[in-house]
């Protein structure tokens, strides 16, 4: 038995887990219309192959990953693209942003889709390749590509591999309900995963209140596979609070797991690894949980793009102006605020709740609640102090980036603090703060190799006039002149770049 | 200020600053209570005295600050302000004094540095030094120990023009040891008097027993952390218990110490003011340390028998010093 160890603050949240927990999940209708982000993951946004009016098939690539750190974006059904531009997407700074629009043709026609190999012999590389390919990302809720992740844990010495099971936001049931019904996949992309990184141990970790979930897995592991229940507190599920609740260690501040040799999955990023290497099946479904005051809460298996006011149809859901819909669970969720909105990659759940009453926002009293339930031992009045205040550099010495915001600190705040939100918007602010910094470093480079460059030129000129003092002249004017003229040249292609870029 | 986000999380415990405010005045009844069985109703007169200039003073600060009154007026900072204060005073003290000590505890105490939440200085103990430099007989002034009756408070408090307040003031305990002391008479001798209780002095024992029973409700709720009032009472009973052991003729006992004055008050309700606390644990319980060592040093060396009042107040000037230093590290720092 391995032994568990706490991590700091957290809560206790009222689960609400029972109202989908039991019920078989139903495969959803195709939609009218789906939208589909180029964006579903961190990093860099994929790249549109297709053009309006191409018919495309369920599983081909409709964008392809650009650079690294990017995933592509494959038809969810076979269909018609009828736009290619910004409509509104599950962001909680963004509001629109670009998509591709689907319109099903009803026949759902798979694209030609191969198996790879047996998987214990496929290259690690290959694999890699495959798992991007099949757009594979984290599926737990952050989206980070999946194949990064990987390849950190194929050159880097791995000791223990974590898939992620444990849902600990209140409400989402959609992990729990895809271990129940799929527990084989989530088993067998487990098994990959870890022979890909060659990880000496792999712990399945999901909540004691996931009893269900953990029976069908035990029965399908061997002595190769541990299999964990974690005590129920917000934010279990989260990376660096489980790695601490299964290891005892800590990841650096600032840091990555691999820094101390963990990798980490989610249960769903298991079993579309499985799906990706046993038959070439892209990402193109998830399980989201529908929940709250609709007739008919159950998990639903939605293709990637379906509009959420589609699945609260499927789900019986009157709509009223008492209710918000949110995206995500109640602690890290986002308010819906189109019915447009689509389903994502890493879309868990949609919640229906009642409006509650608006509490004003209050000066903070330093009662210091925020910092005993910080699960980052953060000291949140300071970093919302130092937010408030514009004071950024402040705000990264006390570890803003450290924070995971999952909004523990502004549940219990008395004074109604939105507390995440000012985290988030320093995090944006300093970011856009970087990369000015960063261009203002290029152009004081710039600046720095100008003037070495007229440095040299004038030395030259200076040599230059011991000689015939006339002619050289001329010749700078001629030379002016032709610089001038090249400037112009370029500085008019790049404008044309770039309003070709803007189109 | 940014835009008013729907942001998440989109759950909330329920708990605002007014039922914060509130459960601090619900711990303050027995406390009340005990100190109206010992002293009579003049605590009473005295608390709704202030409440009464508080609310009227934080209502003109707040119009003069623009700021949205009824709002402001619900987060109950201002009765909680005024409760200590007027617990803090005689309960015979002229209502002058009361108007004063309010006066300054919100305008400067509280409003000058920017309202709730922006105040450096303990409100009610800032209040209560002013009122002090003030009316430094009257502030000292304590009713002798009895029941007196409404009338005599209510002669004492609004006293006719030109007629001298005809009650009778007594010393208290923690006066009677320090005129005593300086007269050079031993603890053992001055215990014989009749303000000397069983563990502290007479009334006051029981007083700081029924504040310090507020005081587990205010943890029993979560208002408060254990970190300051353990602190603050370790630190002055550790100081008064090295004296005592040092020489327990010209020392009184620290349990003595823990029991008189505003000693429970202090540790459970006045120190641990969130806004002019330490809200670090480590930082708490030096805080608190700082404060319990600083009381027994002025009821030691003091001009005054108890230094509650000044020992906060320094104390919070300490404070974003040690929130500077005890910041901790956090979760996978080096």
């Amino acid at each position: 038995m391995r032994e568990l160890h706490d991590f700091p603050g957290g809560l206790l949240l009222e689960p609400h887990k029972e109202i989908t927990d039991q019920k078989m999940s139903i495969l959803h209708p195709l939609p009218e219309r789906m939208f589909l982000p180029l964006q579903q993951h961190i990093g860099q946004p994929a790249e549109p192959v297709v053009e309006i009016g191409d018919k495309v098939l369920k599983g081909q690539i409709i964008a392809r990953a650009s650079g690294n750190v990017s995933v592509p974006v494959h038809a969810s059904t076979s269909g018609t693209i009828t736009d290619i531009g910004n409509y509104p997407v599950p962001h909680p700074t963004i509001g629109k942003a670009p998509c591709i629009v689907l319109e099903p043709d009803g026949n759902d026609a798979w694209f030609d889709i191969q198996p790879t190999e047996e998987y214990d012999r496929i290259e690690p590389l290959r694999l890699q390749e495959l798992i991007r390919d099949c757009g594979i990302v984290g599926l737990g809720g952050a989206g980070f590509p999946a194949h990064v992740k990987l390849m950190e844990g194929v050159e880097n010495a791995v000791d223990t591999l974590i898939i992620n099971g444990v849902e600990c936001e209140p409400h989402i049931t959609c992990d729990d309900r895809l271990i129940q019904e799929k527990a084989s996949y989530v088993v067998s992309g487990a098994r990959m995963i870890r022979h890909a990184v060659q990880a000496r141990n792999c712990v399945i970790a999901v909540e004691d209140d996931m009893q269900l979930a953990y029976d069908a897995l035990a029965g399908l592991i061997d002595d190769d596979l541990e299999l964990v229940k974690v005590p129920t507190r917000y934010p279990a599920g989260g990376e660096k609070q489980l790695i601490r609740t299964l290891t005892g260690k800590d990841v650096p501040s600032e840091g990555l797991p691999i820094h101390i040799g963990i990798v980490i999955h989610n249960v769903a990023t298991a079993a579309a690894v499985y799906r990706a290497v046993t038959r070439g099946e892209p990402i193109v479904s998830r399980y989201v949980t529908v929940t709250g005051k609709v007739d008919n809460p159950i998990n639903l298996q939605v293709l990637i793009g379906t509009p959420v006011k589609d699945c609260l149809a499927t789900c019986g859901y009157r709509p009223s102006e008492n209710n918000k819909v949110i995206i995500g669970g109640p602690m890290m969720g986002l308010r819906v605020t189109s019915p447009n909105m689509p389903v994502i990659k890493t879309t868990n759940c949609i919640i229906i709740e009642e409006n509650t009453p608006d509490h004003p926002e209050m000066p903070c009293i330093r009662c210091g609640d925020c910092a005993d339930v910080c699960p980052e031992i953060l000291l949140p009045q300071q970093l919302y102090w130092f937010a408030k205040t514009a004071e950024f550099d402040q705000a990264r010495e006390y570890r803003l980036f450290d924070c995971i915001e999952c909004g523990c600190c502004a549940y219990v705040c008395p004074s109604h603090i939105p507390l995440v939100h000012y985290y988030r918007h320093a995090k944006s602010q300093i970011a856009i703060e970087d990369k000015h910094s960063g261009e203002a470093d290029l152009a004081r480079q710039r600046f720095i190799r100008k003037n070495e460059r007229s440095k040299i030129e004038s030395t030259d000129r200076k040599a230059g006039r011991t000689g015939d003092g006339v002619n050289q002249k001329q010749n700078t004017k001629a030379e002016k002149k032709a610089y001038v003229q090249e400037a112009l040249a370029r500085t008019r292609a790049k404008r044309q770049a770039r309003t070709a870029r803007e189109d | 200020m940014i835009d008013k986000p729907d942001s998440s999380p989109h759950w909330h415990d329920g708990r605002t600053l007014g039922v914060v405010m509130a459960d601090v005045c619900i711990a303050c009844i027995p406390g009340l209570l005990c100190y109206v069985w010992f002293f009579g109703p003049g605590v009473l007169i005295q608390c709704f005295l202030a409440l009464i200039f508080a609310l009227l003073l934080e209502f003109v600060a707040l119009k003069l600050r623009r700021r949205d009154a009824r709002l402001f007026l619900r987060d109950g900072s201002a009765v909680v302000t005024a409760l200590l204060f007027a617990i803090s005073i005689s309960p015979a003290a002229a209502w002058w004094v009361c108007l004063c000590g309010i006066a300054f505890a919100i305008i400067i105490g509280k409003h000058a540095f920017g309202g709730v939440g922006y105040n450096i200085f303990n409100p009610a103990m800032a209040g209560y030094v002013f009122a002090l430099f003030c009316f430094p007989v009257q502030m000292n002034a304590w009713p002798e120990l009895s029941a007196h009756g409404l009338g005599a408070y209510l002669g004492s408090i609004f006293p006719a023009a030109g007629s001298a307040a005809d009650m009778l003031s007594g010393a208290t305990p923690l006066n009677e040891l320090k005129t005593r002391l300086e007269m050079m008479d031993t603890v053992s001798e001055i215990k014989t008097a009749p303000v000397f209780g069983y563990f502290g002095g007479t009334g006051w024992e029981w007083i700081n027993v029924t504040f310090m029973l507020g005081g587990f409700y205010l943890l029993f709720r979560g208002v408060i952390k254990w970190h300051i009032p353990v602190a603050v009472l370790a630190g002055l009973f550790v100081f008064s218990a090295v004296l005592y052991l040092y020489d327990a003729d010209t020392h009184a006992s620290p349990l003595f110490h823990l029991f008189s004055g505003g000693t429970m008050l202090c540790a459970f309700f006045i120190a641990t003011d969130p806004v002019t606390a330490s809200t670090t644990n480590r930082g708490r319980l030096i805080y608190g340390v700082l404060i319990g060592i600083l009381i027994g040093l002025m009821r030691q060396w003091g001009a005054y028998p108890d230094g509650v009042a000044f020992a906060v107040l320094l104390a919070n000037i300490f404070v974003p010093l040690i929130d500077l230093l005890t910041r901790p590290k956090v979760l996978g720092e080096k």
